[in-house]
């Protein structure tokens, strides 16, 4: 038996090791895989704190740290992710220096700000104060805003700067509404602080009037980190010019734990002025996210930001999800941020491996893509069907039970109305995604950007055999096909010849982003299927915020 | 300390850190806004100084020797290198809003600020929550700087002035936020200003002398 505190400690101290390691050894082979390590560290940690707190929730570090079925959920969803991505992290790089774009320094620092980056979040979810979650949200601002400023070319930087003043702005009125609502905790008849397990059991005594604008700056505050309307614009900038593994972390995780800080807030608001306030609030900012994604992604060129449009939608549907505010929805809501974050990792690994091959983030000058690397392809292809909500992965069951709870709850209209939002949003993904995989392969494709070697592009022809029935085949079918796609191409890699030298082996997606989007895509529809013993958690995660007295 | 002088101490306080913030939008020099916002800091300082005296805090005594260093001197000492950095270009040039419209802008958000924070004052009256409106009337104006300046220096001295109100705010309100907060916002607030000022270097480095409205590379 170990000290429960220990395990408390041990998601927030893993990565912080792991990057103190990158700083002192650099970028080497054996060192490549150390964030790797450390996100399976995070995720054990999770796995072990989850069949622990079920019992009853933990306390550690003079009660600076806590956790309870949903910190433990949202700790399995930080790790699984950052495995994802830390894992795909060696290849990215590889190909990055072989083409000249990065050297071992950039990586090793990319490498260390990651590793700080999954810590800060860890601490964000295992806070047991909002004074202490607010500044852990702060400091994935300012360790992200390196990551997403690293290439340090005009949009990159534009970007960062973008980044951090809107964050930093809205994250400020979330620390004016903490402020207000530890005002409003000493002033009630129980003195409870900002302690979150306190503070939501003394919430009935606050007063309601300097309650109501305390929520209002948290939500609004929180939900520019999660890229909910009004302050939303950074997002698509900062999601687009981030590397890919970033981009992944960001959009699979990141705002997903701004969106843990707002359903905290919720519950202590539900407690404290009845669920109406925050489900108003809620609602407003959903439709506006699901209108600015439906409206913008319609038009859209850029294949990166067309995908962070699309976490702006998932975000929206999250947000009404916990509007609706049922223990159903709650549930539904918690497996969506599961499901939103490893097909939306799997799909910003793909693209960066798309961009590394053709050197272009336009969707216009992607095309027949399964023609040339009908692996990548089919990740691609199938990551966007399980962003789109198609069975058998997890976003289907989300959705539909999200959906479900809505209607019985009662906001019909409300529901419909997203539902037709989300409708044009499926149809304008699917329309570019489509033009990007199939048809006749485009000359990025054939004679791919930078072209370091002859070698590259032969290769590049000679693996363009399937005809346009196996693309379809590996689009359409499901995931088990998929795998057996996997040996076939290692077999390829390995049989030519060329593929020693560093220039043919950026050709071919490597094995390791193989393995990782097929892993991502498997979770994904298993959880889809069968949630397990998943479900148990998911439903003593929603029962945690749900429970109105 | 009698209480008509802790009165009167606290009212001058909040007159220094308004008056600071309204300069802030008067004057269009950088090096000028840069000093306004250090006095600003030194305000509210001894905010916190007349609070702790009042209280006979020891604790209030520390933040507000740590708030004048930091406010005072670290943050505006960083805000001036990024100046000299920049060169020749010191001054404001076209904001969105001209000086005269900002001016009554302010007005405007005082008045908004005193009919925001009525349920805040009447929670718990004192003459420090009174003065809560000002805190308030801060932010806003810091928020106005932030989206009308073209200049990342002066949206920077923006986001400053917001987080000065914020600061006013919370002590007027309580005391009492736990000693582990306070430092960490203030390490994230002074890492968060590091990282602009890094940023603006790069944006000088990779856009040359220029508004930030040229920084339009990303849109749609």
């Amino acid at each position: 038996m170990i000290t429960p505190g220990i395990v408390l400690l041990v998601p927030i101290a893993a990565p912080i090791l792991a990057a103190a390691a990158y700083a002192v050894a650099g970028w080497r082979r054996a060192s490549a895989w150390l964030g790797a390590g450390a996100a399976t560290i995070v995720l054990c940690a999770a796995i072990t704190l989850a069949t622990t707190v079920s019992r009853s929730p933990l306390v550690g570090m003079g009660g600076l740290v806590r956790a309870d079925p949903l910190s433990a959920f949202m700790l399995i969803v930080i790790g699984a992710i950052a495995l994802l991505a830390t894992a795909a992290t060696p290849a990215y790089f590889a190909a990055e220096i072989a083409a000249g774009r990065a050297t071992a320094r950039t990586a090793a620092r990319h490498s260390l700000l990651v590793a700080l980056f999954v810590a800060a979040m860890s601490g964000a979810v295992l806070a047991a104060n909002l004074g202490v979650l607010w500044v852990a949200i702060e400091a994935t601002t300012i360790i992200t805003a390196f990551l997403v400023g690293q290439r340090r070319t005009r949009p990159a930087v534009e970007a960062a700067w973008k980044y951090v003043v809107i964050c930093s702005t809205g994250i400020a009125l979330a620390l004016l509404g903490t402020l207000i609502l530890n005002y409003a905790a000493t002033n009630s008849p129980a003195r409870a602080g900002l302690n979150l397990a306190e503070l939501t059991a003394a919430a009935h005594g606050l007063d309601q009037p300097v309650t109501r604008i305390a929520v209002a700056l948290l939500i609004i505050g929180f939900g520019t980190k999660m890229g909910l309307v009004p302050l939303h614009a950074w997002l698509p900038d900062a999601h687009s010019q981030a590397p890919a593994p970033v981009s992944a972390l960001m959009s699979g995780v990141l705002l997903s734990v701004a969106f843990y800080a707002i359903l905290r807030v919720k519950a202590i608001s539900d407690a404290a002025l009845g669920s109406g306030f925050a489900r108003a609030l809620l609602l407003v900012m959903a439709l506006g996210a699901l209108t600015v994604a439906a409206t913008l992604l319609l038009a859209q060129r850029d294949y990166k930001r067309m995908l962070a449009y699309h976490s702006i939608e998932h975000m929206g549907l999250l947000a009404l999800g916990a509007a609706v505010g049922t223990p159903l929805a709650l549930a539904a809501v918690l497996l969506h941020v599961l499901g939103h974050g490893l097909a939306k990792a799997v799909l910003f690994l793909g693209s960066g491996r798309i961009l590394q091959l053709t050197g272009t983030t336009q969707v216009e000058q992607v095309r027949g893509l399964a023609g040339t690397d009908p692996v990548l392809a089919g990740c691609v292809g199938l990551g966007v069907f399980a962003l789109l909500g198609f069975p058998p992965f997890s976003l289907f069951a989300s959705e539909l039970a999200m959906f479900r709870a809505g209607y019985a709850a009662g906001l019909g209209a409300v529901i419909t109305l997203a539902l037709l939002l989300v409708l044009v949003i499926t149809a304008a993904l699917f329309a570019h995604s489509g033009h990007m995989l199939l048809g006749n392969p485009s000359p990025a494709l054939i004679e791919p950007h930078p072209a370091p070697g002859p070698e590259r592009s032969d290769v590049a022809t000679a693996s363009a055999a399937p005809t346009p029935t196996a693309i379809t085949t590996a689009v359409f079918t499901a995931p088990a096909t998929t795998t057996t796609l996997a040996p076939a191409s290692a077999v390829a890699q390995t049989a030519a010849p060329a593929a020693t030298s560093a220039a043919a082996s950026a050709a071919r997606t490597p094995t390791s982003t193989v393995i990782v989007l097929i892993a991502g895509l498997l979770t994904c529809a298993v959880l889809g299927v069968a949630a397990g013993p998943l479900a148990q958690l998911l439903h003593l995660a929603a029962d945690t915020i749900a429970a109105t007295p | 300390m009698t209480e008509t002088l802790y009165v009167q101490l606290l009212d001058l306080a909040c007159g220094g850190l308004l008056l600071g913030a309204v300069l802030v939008l008067w004057r269009r020099e950088l090096s000028v806004i840069i000093r306004m916002f250090a006095a600003q800091g030194v305000a509210l300082a001894a905010l916190v100084a007349v609070l702790a005296a009042h209280q006979r805090s020891v604790d209030l005594w520390v933040v507000a020797v740590g708030l004048l260093i930091l406010r005072a001197s670290v943050l505006p000492l960083l805000l001036a290198r990024a100046l000299t950095a920049a060169g020749p270009a010191r001054r404001e040039t076209r904001p969105l809003v001209n000086v005269a419209a900002s001016l009554l802008a302010a007005a405007v958000l005082a008045l908004l600020a005193y009919a925001v924070s009525r349920p805040l004052v009447a929670l718990a009256p004192s003459p420090a929550t009174q003065a809560i409106p000002v805190g308030v009337t801060v932010v806003l104006i810091g928020f106005f700087v932030l989206v009308t300046r073209r200049r990342a220096l002066s949206q920077l001295v923006g986001f400053l002035l917001m987080d000065n109100g914020i600061t006013t705010v919370g002590f007027l309100t309580t005391a009492s936020v736990s000693l582990v907060v306070e430092l960490g916002v203030s390490l994230d607030v002074l890492l968060a200003v590091l990282v602009l000022r890094i940023l603006t270097a790069r944006i000088q480095e990779t856009f040359g002398d220029a508004d930030l409205d040229e920084l339009a590379e990303l849109h749609d």
